[in-house]
């Protein structure tokens, strides 16, 4: 940070204009500077024209999108007007860059060394040895245990997490003035996201590495950058320091983002009253292990010894990071998948044994909301008969009602007249929005939402929480919420599961876990969930 | 990485021995029986069942499976009725005049195919990228035996470059041999490389798509290594399965080019067989490139995770 | 745009030989295997456009017989790999379990042929005929689409929407009629675009070899089988079949591609 103060900045962009080819405009007109050692965040939904804006830096736009207009000047020199030939060896050692997708930003065919390595051989002309040492070095302090075996190690072999560790290491190998880190964490559970994002930070401080952080989670923009620049559909609506745009926004889209930050409802918990609804006792799922040949199938238990009751008109999130078990458990209790062992009491019926009238009993009562709206329904059916589907069902109702129950389910959902349109012809929200419909047409007593919002855009995660909590208060469903995402559950959660390796490790009333968390687990998921809290003094 | 060459290695015994089964079956179908083909009109009740026995005829179905595996599995592969010669070494000796012709012409098109395809790719929608694309939908819609005929008419007949009909032996006459050879080759290169072209093309596009390349540029890599390193192995990948399965279509299909080129080659052992209703060299055609094709798929997998390493964790 | 291209040339391509094909059902300049010994080896005139052959047929009669033949031959195969192979991939890709390892180790035996050298083997056991090379070449085609179907029947199971279907109480049977297959339609189309190409090739070639449709009767590849020894002296006769034979894989090709491209936007970027 001792470099921040640096008069002269060490990026300065002036007029960045970009456009596709055939001149409809992505980027108007950017104007902003980076200082040295300065953390900066570029703050934006999708379709704002962020990772567009900051490939630009690079020159590193896809094909088929221009840089129309603007300069664009690193450590004072003016970098626009360099050939191909002459820019190249900016990237890497002036600017380096961080992707948003582990999985697929390390090439497959390549060992980790050989990819790390390359860079310095380019730009630093180091001889093999001192390349691997450094390499090591870097592996070890970005925290890879057995370094030295990782070099000779393809992408493959190592986790989302692990991956994006190597990634920073090979891009902080080359000690960059400007760290471009484009969406770094958000493949990455919550846990996960907090140390590699930590991790950067160190490394960028002891380089005096600049860091811009693109990004459409305000939590990590307050957690991390002292300045923030929004972006709105390619236009910058408003800049300024951290603390001043999130604690006073001047803009409504600045606004508008911040109040869609999930916050904690202002109603107290529903207080569970009657009989649960649904009742899982001592629920275990094994995966069956790897078919190898020379090794023994070793089953693992994704849900262990499972028990839970969720009450009618109650909401009970289950959050956990990946691995934890919780997508297993609400697919297993569906008998989406089958289970090792375990009752799920409905009626009071077991519905996993029970004969087959009562489980069609239970699969009539209970719905799923899945994940990825763009996967979860059919391309070939219009919105109406997609919701229409689970109605073929109900025999108590006529077939001529049908259209009439579609259309007020799809009011409710905010969709009215969206009737013959195709999957394709949505957005990812109404997408969810589909969905949700879908789930609720049968009016089911039980609804099982797995990470329902976790593809969707901040403002669009908000409006569908909302959509749901009113929904759930006017069709008065239970519901079992399964997310990693603390800042959702805070918000519509009246109760709250924690699971770890398939147990559950702690179980409390919303408020309790959120203010009094007892497990380490959990304080650990609590104080790696960005969220915005400005008590006195931040980092 | 041993446990994959092991599970791919034991994949291979049942689909050999179905293959073997089926060559087996396919025989037994054919209409008319092997013995009294034997000998034509002349033969007398009593010689066609000591001919049965001889070939074991007479027994049940499976035992004649077994022993007729048992006598493929020591390379015997019987004798050609119409002058009784080993079918095996004929086989083998037709087999190095198609393979000659087959893997020079496939190794080219693999040169050709997956240069030129990256680098369409590369230049994806540019007039060149066009060209090239026009070009191989052209090529690979044109019949490789009417491309050899046209060819063989024109620097045969009309130029008389080449010679037009027969064949030398490489180990005879190398120059000869080549001169004979050379037309074949550059039929089939010319088609196989339009096939390979598009497949390294639309693989090399995939590839130039992804975030490891923009990666790798990021470092600060010139476009030939992004190319050369990052696009080209792991648009090859795909791309070598393809040269397996060309490898092995071709062996299959061979007959008609070596027809237009009168090569004494396997495929045409096998329709002249067809023919002369020669039934053992029919089979052992048959199998032998039915294994033959098992083998290649074989090599291709065993040698893919060096493309793409991640095959052999799963 | 190259979309659009690839259905402009493909599209008229395929439909003028269909309706030379579809004309030679009715009709014909001349008796397509009439002989006459005066007329022989006639370059293209006035009277015959195409010329006449070594018999004194007329080759624009042989063409479009051959073209009826040849698309007849094509179309019947296509159909039946496609239906059958079709049938057998949803139906195993979707049950899975033992009955999709037997089928799906069968299927890959089969697929340990060359194509055409299984459908040479099924032609030795049939006899010559068009009925014969329907079949061998049905049969030799199916295990490809039985493998394309089956892996597309795979991806799609994994989607959320039939998880949802599940949900719903949907049979196994509706799931598979109202969410699989219609969602498998676009690659089979794709696929028996270009399946149709390859009958049309594998026909010429064992026709070609005297393995296919045996003479009188005209075919592109008999055709091009007996122009060889004329090669000096009556070009025409190599030139108009093979000719035909590249203009309809063209055609094809093209029309495949702008399938390809309207069915599956993704692939359209390509």
């Amino acid at each position: 940070m001792s470099d921040a103060v640096s008069p002269a900045a060490l990026l300065d962009v002036r007029n960045m204009r970009i456009a596709t080819g055939t001149g409809l405009p992505i980027i108007h007109d950017l104007s902003f500077t980076v200082a040295r050692g300065e953390f900066l965040a570029i703050v934006g939904e999708s379709g704002s024209g962020k990772t567009m804006a900051a490939r630009a830096l690079l020159r590193l736009l896809p094909t088929g999108l221009i840089q129309t207009h603007g300069s664009v000047a690193l450590d004072g020199a003016d970098i626009s007007s360099l050939s191909e030939d002459q820019f190249r060896p900016l990237r890497g050692l002036g600017m380096g860059m961080v992707f948003q997708e582990p999985m697929v930003s390390l090439n497959p065919a390549m060992t980790v060394g050989a990819q790390m390595a390359e860079g310095l051989a380019l730009h630093l002309k180091l001889p093999a040895a001192e390349i691997r040492t450094r390499s090591i070095v870097m592996l070890e302090r970005v925290g890879i245990q057995d370094a030295a075996h990782c070099l000779g190690a393809y992408p493959h072999e190592f986790s989302g997490g692990m991956r994006q560790r190597i990634m920073l290491a090979s891009v902080m190998l080359l000690k960059p003035k400007l760290l471009i880190a484009d969406e770094p964490t958000t493949a990455l559970d919550t846990l996960t996201q907090a140390e590699v994002l930590d991790l950067m930070v160190e490394l960028a401080r002891d380089n005096g590495t600049a860091i811009i952080l693109i990004t459409h989670n305000l939590g990590l923009v307050a957690r991390y950058t002292q300045r923030a620049l929004v972006l709105e559909k390619g236009h910058l609506v408003e800049s300024g320091t951290t603390r001043e745009l999130l604690t006073s926004p001047r803009e409504i889209y600045t606004k508008a983002l911040i109040a869609a930050l999930p916050r904690r409802a202002d109603t107290p918990p529903v207080q569970h009253a009657g009989d649960a609804v649904i009742s899982i006792r001592n629920l275990s799922v094994t995966h069956a292990g790897a078919l190898s040949l020379f090794r023994r199938r070793v089953p693992k238990k994704a849900v262990d010894d499972v028990s839970l009751d969720v009450y009618p008109r109650e909401v009970v999130a289950v959050v956990g990071g990946s691995g934890s078990g919780k997508t297993t458990l609400g697919r297993a209790l569906l008998r989406l998948i089958p289970a090792a062992s375990g009752e799920v009491w409905f009626d009071g019926l077991d519905v996993l044994k029970a004969p087959r009238p009562a489980q069609r009993a239970f699969t009539l009562a209970a719905q799923l909301v899945f994940q990825d709206p763009y996967s979860s329904l059919d391309p070939r059916m219009n919105v109406g008969a997609i919701i229409a589907e689970p109605l073929r069902h109900v025999t108590t109702v006529a077939s001529t009602e049908h259209a009439r129950i579609v259309d007020e389910v799809l009011d409710d959902v905010g969709l009215a007249g969206f009737g013959t349109r195709f999957p394709h012809q949505l957005s990812g929200g109404q997408r969810q929005r589909v969905a949700i419909a879908r789930a609720l047409v049968r009016r089911p007593r039980f609804i099982v939402a797995d990470e329902p919002v976790s593809a969707l855009d901040m403002t669009i995660q908000a409006q569908i929480l909302a959509l749901f909590r009113s929904l759930q208060e006017s069709y008065g469903f239970a519901c079992l919420f399964i997310s990693h995402d603390l800042a959702a559950i805070e918000q519509i959660a009246d109760r709250v599961v924690v699971m770890r390796d398939g147990r559950i490790i702690e179980e409390g009333a919303r408020d309790d876990i959120f203010d009094r968390p007892r497990e380490d687990y959990t304080k650990a998921l609590l104080a790696a969930a960005p969220r915005i809290e400005w008590k006195g003094a931040t980092a | 990485m041993l446990g994959y060459i092991l599970r791919r290695l034991l994949m291979t015994i049942p689909t050999l021995f179905l293959v073997s089964l089926a060559v087996f079956a396919l025989v037994r179908l054919i209409p008319g029986d092997p013995v009294s083909l034997m000998f034509g009109d002349g033969g007398t009740p009593e010689q066609i069942a000591r001919g049965r026995a001889a070939l074991g005829l007479d027994q049940p179905v499976f035992v004649q499976f077994w022993l007729w595996l048992k006598k493929v599995a020591t390379g015997d592969f019987g004798n050609t009725i119409t002058d009784g010669q080993a079918v095996l070494p004929l086989v083998l000796q037709r087999f190095q005049v198609s393979a000659s012709v087959v893997l020079v012409s496939v190794a080219m098109a693999a040169l050709i195919g997956v240069t030129i395809g990256v680098i369409a790719a590369w230049k994806q929608d540019s007039k060149l990228d066009v060209a090239i694309i026009s070009l191989t939908t052209i090529i690979l819609s044109v019949p490789t035996f009417w491309l050899g005929l046209l060819l063989l008419l024109l620097f045969g007949l009309k130029l008389g470059w080449l010679p037009v009909i027969g064949y030398v032996p490489i180990s005879e006459n190398p120059w000869q041999a080549m001169l004979f050879l050379l037309l074949p080759v550059a039929t089939l290169t010319l088609h196989e490389s339009g096939v390979v072209t598009r497949m390294a093309r639309a693989s090399a596009i995939e590839v130039l798509r992804l975030e490891y390349i923009t990666h790798a540029r990021a470092k600060g890599l010139s476009e030939a290594r992004v190319l050369a390193r990052h696009v080209l192995p792991n648009a090859f990948a795909p791309t070598w399965t393809l040269i397996g399965l060309i490898l092995g279509n071709l062996l299959g299909g061979i007959a008609v080019l070596e027809t237009v080129f009168t090569l004494p080659g396997l495929g045409r052992l096998l329709v002249d067989g067809v023919f002369a209703r020669d039934y053992p060299v029919v089979q052992g055609c048959l199998l032998f490139t039915a294994l033959l094709y098992v083998m290649v798929n074989l090599v291709v997998d065993l040698f893919y995770p060096l493309f793409d390493p991640r095959v052999s964790a799963e | 745009m190259r979309r659009r291209i690839n259905l402009l040339i493909g599209l008229p391509i395929v439909a003028t030989l269909g309706a030379l094909a579809l004309t030679a059902l009715v009709w014909t300049p001349y008796s397509p295997t009439a002989t006459r010994i005066r007329g022989r080896l006639l370059p293209p005139n006035a009277t015959h456009w195409l010329g006449t052959d070594e018999f004194g047929r007329d080759v624009l009669s042989r063409v479009m017989d051959g073209a009826l033949v040849s698309f007849r031959v094509a179309l019947a195969t296509m159909l039946f790999a496609i239906i059958v192979g079709s049938l057998i991939g949803v139906v195993t890709g979707y049950l899975r379990g033992w009955t999709d390892r037997l089928i799906m180790m069968v299927n890959d035996a089969m697929l340990a042929f060359p194509g055409i050298l299984l459908a040479l083997a099924i032609m030795v056991i049939l006899g010559p005929g068009q009925s014969s090379i329907v079949i061998a070449l049905g049969l030799a085609y199916t295990p490809s689409v039985v493998r394309i179907v089956r892996g597309q029947v795979l991806s799609l199971r994994e989607k959320e929407y039939i998880e949802a279907s599940r949900m719903i109480g949907n049979s196994e049977v509706y799931t598979m009629a109202r969410h699989i297959l219609p969602n498998c339609i676009a690659p089979i189309a794709v696929l028996g675009t270009s399946m149709f190409g390859w009958a049309v090739l594998s026909e010429s070639a064992l026709s070609f070899l005297g393995l296919g449709v045996p003479p009188p009767a005209a075919t592109w590849g008999n055709m091009l089988a007996s122009a060889r020894g004329y090669m000096e002296t009556a070009l025409w006769l190599s030139l108009a079949p093979g000719l035909c034979i590249t203009l309809t894989l063209l055609g094809i090709n093209l029309l495949g591609d702008a399938l390809r491209d309207w069915l599956d936007p993704r692939m359209a970027a390509r």
